[in-house]
């Protein structure tokens, strides 16, 4: 209990300041902003497997989040049946190619040695395979773009609930960390970066512009929900009565019939939206916890402990005969696909798909801060880094409007200097998350929650 | 005569814009390169403090129009230039005072100076945010154009139009001028060469007497001199937005990988591959070959080999594959 102390203290702070939130703003803002902790938390987790645990740099968080996302659309959307009737056969058929080209050079590799021909047969082969799938995908693609653009343009999905795409979100980015993983993990740390940083802006690109896969920046919006909805929760007899009770103090006070069911109409509106958010906060509690019992578990199995021994002395891991590259791409698949979990619970949560959010400010650095603030290496840190970060990132604004209040109180309303500032309020939330990173990287590198490892 | 209106259809959808946007990625690439190999970490404020030169460049040119300075048919901005260079020198020295000095002497891993790097982006970021604000921005004044198309074509008698703009000049002759006399800095003076003396082996550096005090502080300024010149011509020739700035970190990152990273001449040239390439993949060619194939065999569609969306990917994707294949870059890098 007593070395715990200080995970409840911050623990039972974060939670204060969001309660807090909630009495003087109000109790949606606070849900808002305890889901979307929530979200964030379960990224930095995905980022504290690969940095903490096995100091691996991924700064393509903004790609995997991504992917998460599309996963949402592609396993929850009903799918278009004229769009597939109109061009599935062209992508399938596509599909099938780009397996082929896939198998083919695979099979060039395993059967030839390293040799100068065997990079140009290579080559060859992915060039015109690209030309042939070009050719034959594009009256396709045009097809089904051409089928009720204003609405569809697009193949649509499974149909499928959307609980589901969570897992496929998890499988697209571990699949597509496993390509990554398999060209960059090689490289050296800064390289890595670089190179995770660009690649997830390419994946950003294809989802952006491939317009008959995702609807591209036109957004596909009316996902549907795990939680019901407001409209309908507004209609329902037991949640009508259960807002009456938990107002009957309030409602009490008002003796007009007409007018206390005015203000029991206004409660139950109100209580449906904060009756909605708190559904997703439990499915999204759900999850973390969850997730927090595997790392946890992970971290203090053998098997974390090899992972920190090879973070810790690549080389002596390797020479104890450990297999590096092995557990490297491990863990990078693992990293990622908890982070694709967290984008499907974002587009889930936001009821939208919306590809030209995706900026690697928001995604990846913000994250990344959230990792060294909460403390890497531990899973605690990780989510506290995720709570604390995303608070301040809202709460930025009105401390920031409120700073320069106080520091301009002498000048009058119409001073320009004043004027400028209260505009560019919104910016002071840059300048306090690269303060705190490097006040937290200079005065206390572990984050605010170290990372503690127990030898029992 | 249609070869030759195929070849000035070339040269100005193609080459003069690419050797343009080229010019602009090479300083910054040459900006990157310079302190990954001296001060060993990756800059990811390199677009952010290109912003922030630009930024004090526009108020200062701002400045002078207030009361009517003007350099005639060349841009303010110019004038602008050494003024912008000096605040950018002392904001980095400062940042470098309060934030990267400590992880130099403690002698930090390079993975921490990135991650700090990505803290003082986040500043300037802010710092310029809240300065100038986020919206675009033009600052270009003078004569547009050096050629227009229609011009040309009552010159030449040729159906196509070549256009020059006067940014795309200034951009290619500052560019000469500025590496020439980088190049020449750092191969025949005795700074430049203690410079690469102290990138190549600092240890052995340091027993030979040379101060790496100096050799930091003459980086920063040589940076403030590429991020502020490189910022304003990029400016001068699109806008100037905040968050395109930011943008533009990653086609230099790609640019001086690809010429391999702390290889300042291969940073150089590794500018217009990247432009040339982005360029090149993702024109449209369906004109070009209605000039060069007889009428039979005219093309239907837009011999497009990529979208224009797929602009920075195609850099990102060369990138990846020289990282694959060569990951020291296509020049050898980490030599300077």
């Amino acid at each position: 209990m007593r070395k715990n102390l200080n995970v409840i203290a911050a623990y039972s702070i974060m939670m204060g300041l969001i309660i807090l939130v909630g009495i003087f703003q109000s109790w949606n803002i606070a849900l808002s902003i305890f889901n979307l902790c929530l979200i964030s938390a379960v990224m930095t987790m995905g980022a504290n497997i690969q940095w903490g645990y096995a100091g691996l740099i991924n700064f393509g968080i903004m790609g995997f989040t991504a992917l998460g996302g599309l996963a949402v659309v592609l396993i929850s959307v009903n799918p278009v049946q004229e769009a597939w009737s109109a061009g599935g056969t062209n992508i399938l058929l596509s599909l099938f190619l780009v397996i082929g080209i896939v198998l083919a050079v695979r099979f060039v590799l395993k059967r030839y040695q390293k040799s100068k021909i065997r990079n140009y047969i290579i080559a060859a082969i992915i060039i015109s395979g690209i030309i042939i799938i070009r050719l034959v995908s594009e009256p396709g693609i045009e097809a089904i773009e051409e089928v009720n653009p204003a609405r569809t343009g697009f193949l649509g999905g499974l149909g499928l609930p959307i609980i589901f795409s969570w897992i496929v979100g998890a499988f697209f980015a571990g699949g597509l960390a496993f390509v990554i993983g398999k060209v960059a993990l090689g490289l050296r740390a800064d390289y890595l970066a670089i190179a995770t940083l660009l690649i997830s802006e390419i994946v950003i690109a294809i989802i952006k512009h491939e317009d008959w896969l995702t609807r591209g920046v036109k957004n596909v919006i009316g996902l549907k929900r795990p939680a019901p909805y407001e409209v309908n929760l507004q209609e329902t007899e037991w949640f009508i009565n259960l807002v009456e009770k938990f107002n009957s103090g309030k409602l009490a006070l008002i003796s007009d019939i007409t007018e206390r069911q005015a203000a029991l109409n206004q409660f139950v509106i109100e209580g449906s939206s904060v009756f909605v958010k708190l559904c997703y906060s439990g499915l999204f509690l759900v999850v973390v916890i969850i997730l927090l019992i595997l790392t946890q578990k992970a971290l203090y199995s053998p098997w974390g402990r090899m992972m920190r021994a090879i973070r810790d002395n690549e080389e002596a891991a390797n020479a104890m005969g450990k297999n590096v590259v092995k557990q490297h791409l491990l863990i990078f698949v693992l990293g990622s696909a908890i982070v694709g979990i967290a984008g499907a619970m974002l587009v889930t949560q936001d009821g939208l798909f919306t590809p030209g959010s995706y900026r690697p400010l928001r995604y990846t650095f913000l994250i990344w801060v959230m990792v060294i603030v909460g403390g890497s290496g531990n899973n605690f840190g990780a989510i506290l880094g995720g709570f604390v970060v995303w608070f301040l990132w809202i709460e930025a604004a009105p401390i920031g409007l409120y700073l320069v209040n106080l520091t301009t109180a002498g000048l009058e309303d119409t001073h320009f200097l004043k004027v400028h500032l209260i505009e560019s309020v919104p910016y002071f939330r840059f300048l306090m998350m690269g303060i705190g990173l490097l006040l937290i990287m200079r005065y206390r590198p572990k984050g605010i929650l170290p990372e503690k490892i127990e030898i029992k | 005569m249609d070869y030759l209106n195929a070849l000035i259809l070339l040269l100005n959808y193609i080459f003069v814009p690419a050797l343009a946007y080229g010019s602009q990625l090479a300083i910054g690439a040459i900006f990157v390169t310079l302190i990954y190999g001296i001060l060993r970490f990756a800059n990811f404020a390199t677009g952010d403090m290109m912003s922030f030169g630009t930024m004090v460049a526009i108020l200062f040119t701002w400045y002078f129009q207030s009361f009517g300075l003007s350099l005639g048919f060349l841009p303010t901005a110019l004038l602008a230039i050494p003024f912008a260079i000096l605040f950018m020198g002392l904001y980095m020295l400062i940042i470098d005072k309060f934030v990267f000095k400590y992880y130099r002497l403690n002698k930090s891993p390079p993975v921490q100076l990135a991650m700090v790097s990505i803290g003082v982006m986040f500043v300037t970021q802010a710092v310029v945010r809240i300065i100038i604000g986020p919206s675009d921005r033009r600052f270009f004044d003078g004569e547009k154009f050096l050629i227009k198309a229609n011009e040309f074509k009552e010159m030449t008698g040729l159906n196509e139009g070549l256009a020059i703009k006067s940014t795309q000049v200034i951009t290619i002759v500052v560019t000469i001028i500025l590496v020439s006399t980088l190049f020449w800095f750092l191969n025949k003076t005795k700074t430049g060469k203690s410079m690469r003396a102290y990138s190549d082996n600092e240890d052995l550096a340091l027993l030979s007497g040379i101060d790496p005090k100096k050799i930091v502080m003459i980086t920063w300024m040589i940076a403030a001199i590429l991020a502020t010149i490189g910022g304003v011509l990029y400016g001068l020739d699109k806008s100037f937005k905040p968050f395109t700035y930011f943008n533009n970190m990653l086609p230099i990152f790609a640019a001086a990988i690809v010429g391999g990273i702390g290889n300042p001449f291969g940073a150089f040239l590794g500018g217009y591959v990247i432009a040339f390439s982005e360029i090149l993949l993702t024109y449209a060619y369906k004109k070009f070959f209605m000039y060069v194939l007889p009428e039979s065999m005219e093309p239907d569609g837009l011999i497009q080999l990529l979208s224009t969306d797929y602009k920075f990917a195609v850099s990102f994707s060369i990138l990846v594959i020289v990282l694959l294949y060569r990951p020291s870059g296509i020049f050898k890098g980490k030599i300077l």
